[in-house]
């Protein structure tokens, strides 16, 4: 463990050091965030800091809770019946589990994109990316036409459909419908952007588009995506925190936990001994 | 050594095979045979007065059983107004608020009414609607009817709610779209053809009862006015006039039996064409 300080000064330095992750201010944080599905507790109180306008990724192996964590930042865990949460997450200082809050109200600034892509079957490429809108009443007065076509462009959709926006969102191909998902989730402005495994259903070839949407995005958002494929954790985070059995193991940078691990778990994990 | 097991597993399987594939036929030819024998009974009875003309006085030959057909219309009318609002949103309570004890109560009991006689039906319309009013009805007919159509409906838009895979569900809500409007403009849209499919399907079976009208709606030789009077309905006619002792009756029973199970495959037909696109498009 002494040896650490050596190692870390040894490594090279990253190619766009503006602020480092530690330096950059804090979009959101959790404080001893613990989650149970009925008696079964999953989650054992986390606290993690999230930077703004940095990716930072969870890995561990299937069943860490990894799922289960970036669910609670945007009070999704408690959609299932008997799920349950202790802790705090604190989104610009707020906690978005004080009793006043409306989970509804967390879910419009801080956006979901799930493993499977789930675009809505009974509507349009077009209805998709506006339904956040319409929906919770945001699209009064606004145009809609520009709005989704922004989103499909941040997307990197728009020249993928512009000529069938009215055509259903599930006749495109599962990476275009994932990024259908996100243009969705972009659609609705979000603070921050949590993606849960978002490429596990794709093709390398999907796979490597919606990483590189990820740093265009990261431009704007606060991001934090879970992954089980380390190799992805690495290309695309600037975080990284492991995750095994409910705890966590070991957060920091990237590349310093995929380089020289503290934790002889995470080693044995990434070096692909268990997991 | 291993043709012996590989010759008993192929045999095997072909008993399982003629099995199967008999009593599929068996059904099939059934319902053939039955469509086939009442349109060749049925047919050289239709005519244009079965359609336009009141039943025709006894003793007399001809006329028709218009009034049985609007009878049985506007008794589809009555019973969808009941039994659609009623059992759809009960089914989408169940679907989607029913997962606790409620939900397990308002489900048994649904499948309790499900299975109860549509006679026994027949009797509470009666005893709730015939005799306070001294009066057989096409409202006490029509009531009965939506009853019968309320548990059906309800777990069918309950089965195809809950066949909206979840995760469309968790996109809506993670959105920032409440739970009402999810289901709404997100979960039943998406279910929305075989929700219909399953309303056609139970009308179809309700188009057909007969022991429910007997003592509700009655019958009636001529129009019903309102939905306070007696009506004639095809199944009752058909019964009444399958059991009297006129041929020309007889023959006037086949037609009826012709229309009525016409219009069952029809609506059959359009429940499924219903079903196979909402496939076809997902």
């Amino acid at each position: 463990m002494h040896l650490l300080p050596d190692l870390k000064k040894a490594l090279p330095a990253r190619a766009s050091l503006a602020p480092t992750p530690e330096e950059a201010p804090e979009a959101m944080r959790t404080e001893a965030l613990s989650a149970w599905f009925g008696p079964h507790q999953v989650l054992h109180e986390i606290s993690l800091r999230f930077p703004a306008r940095q990716v930072t990724a969870l890995i561990g192996p299937s069943g860490c809770g990894k799922t289960t964590y970036i669910r609670c930042l945007n009070r999704m865990h408690e959609v299932v019946p008997s799920a349950r949460v202790g802790g705090k997450v604190l989104l610009g200082g707020e906690d978005i589990y004080a009793p006043k809050v409306d989970p509804v109200l967390v879910r419009r600034r801080i956006g979901m994109v799930f493993q499977k892509p789930n675009p809505f079957p009974a509507m349009s490429i077009y209805g998709n990316v506006a339904a956040g809108l319409r929906l919770t009443g945001l699209a009064k007065g606004r145009s809609l036409d520009e709005i989704v076509e922004r989103s499909l462009r941040q997307a990197a959709l728009w020249d993928e459909v512009k000529d069938r926006l009215h055509q259903p969102g599930t006749d495109l191909s599962g990476g275009q419908q994932q990024r259908l998902c996100i243009a969705r989730t972009l659609a609705v402005e979000p603070e921050v952007l949590l993606f849960d495994e978002p490429c596990s259903a794709l093709d390398p070839v999907a796979t490597e588009k919606i990483e590189q949407l990820l740093f265009e995005l990261k431009k704007r958002y606060t991001i934090v995506i879970v992954t089980h494929n380390m190799q992805q954790a690495a290309r695309v985070s600037d975080l990284t925190g492991f995750l095994l059995m409910g705890d966590l193991v070991e957060f920091g940078r990237t590349e310093s936990l995929f380089t020289t691990p503290k934790d002889p778990r995470t080693e044995a994990y990434i070096t692909g001994r268990f997991g | 050594m291993r043709a012996r097991p590989y010759a008993l597993r192929k045999a095997t399987n072909a008993v399982a095979l003629g099995l199967t594939g008999a009593a599929a036929a068996l059904t099939l030819g059934i319902l053939f045979a039955i469509l086939a024998y009442i349109a060749a009974n049925g047919a050289s009875a239709l005519n244009w007065d079965f359609f336009t003309k009141l039943p025709a006085p006894v003793g007399e030959t001809g006329g028709g059983l218009a009034n049985a057909i609007v009878g049985t219309l506007k008794l589809l009318l009555l019973a969808s107004a009941i039994g659609i609002p009623v059992g759809f949103l009960g089914g989408v309570y169940l679907a989607e608020f029913g997962h606790g004890r409620t939900g397990f109560v308002v489900r048994y009991a649904s499948d309790v009414l499900n299975g109860v006689p549509s006679i026994v039906i027949g009797i509470v319309a009666y005893t709730l609607i015939v005799l306070p009013m001294k009066q057989f009805s096409s409202l006490a007919g029509g009531v009965a009817l939506g009853i019968i159509m309320i548990p059906t409906v309800v777990r069918s838009t309950e089965e195809l709610l809950k066949l909206v895979p979840s995760n469309v569900r968790e996109a809506a809500l993670a959105l920032g779209v409440n739970e009402w409007k999810t289901v709404l403009f997100v979960v039943i849209p998406t279910a929305l053809r075989g929700v219909l499919a399953g309303v056609l399907l139970s009308l179809a079976r309700v188009a057909g009862e007969t022991a429910p009208l007997l003592f509700t709606a009655l019958s009636n030789r001529y129009w019903s006015h309102g939905w306070l009077e007696p009506t004639a309905s095809l199944p009752v006619m058909v019964y009444t006039y399958a059991i009297a002792p006129y041929d020309d009756w007889h023959r006037q029973a086949w037609a009826g039996a012709l229309v009525l199970i016409t219009m069952v495959l029809g609506v059959n037909i359009l429940a499924r064409l219903g079903v196979s696109r909402r496939a076809s498009a997902s």
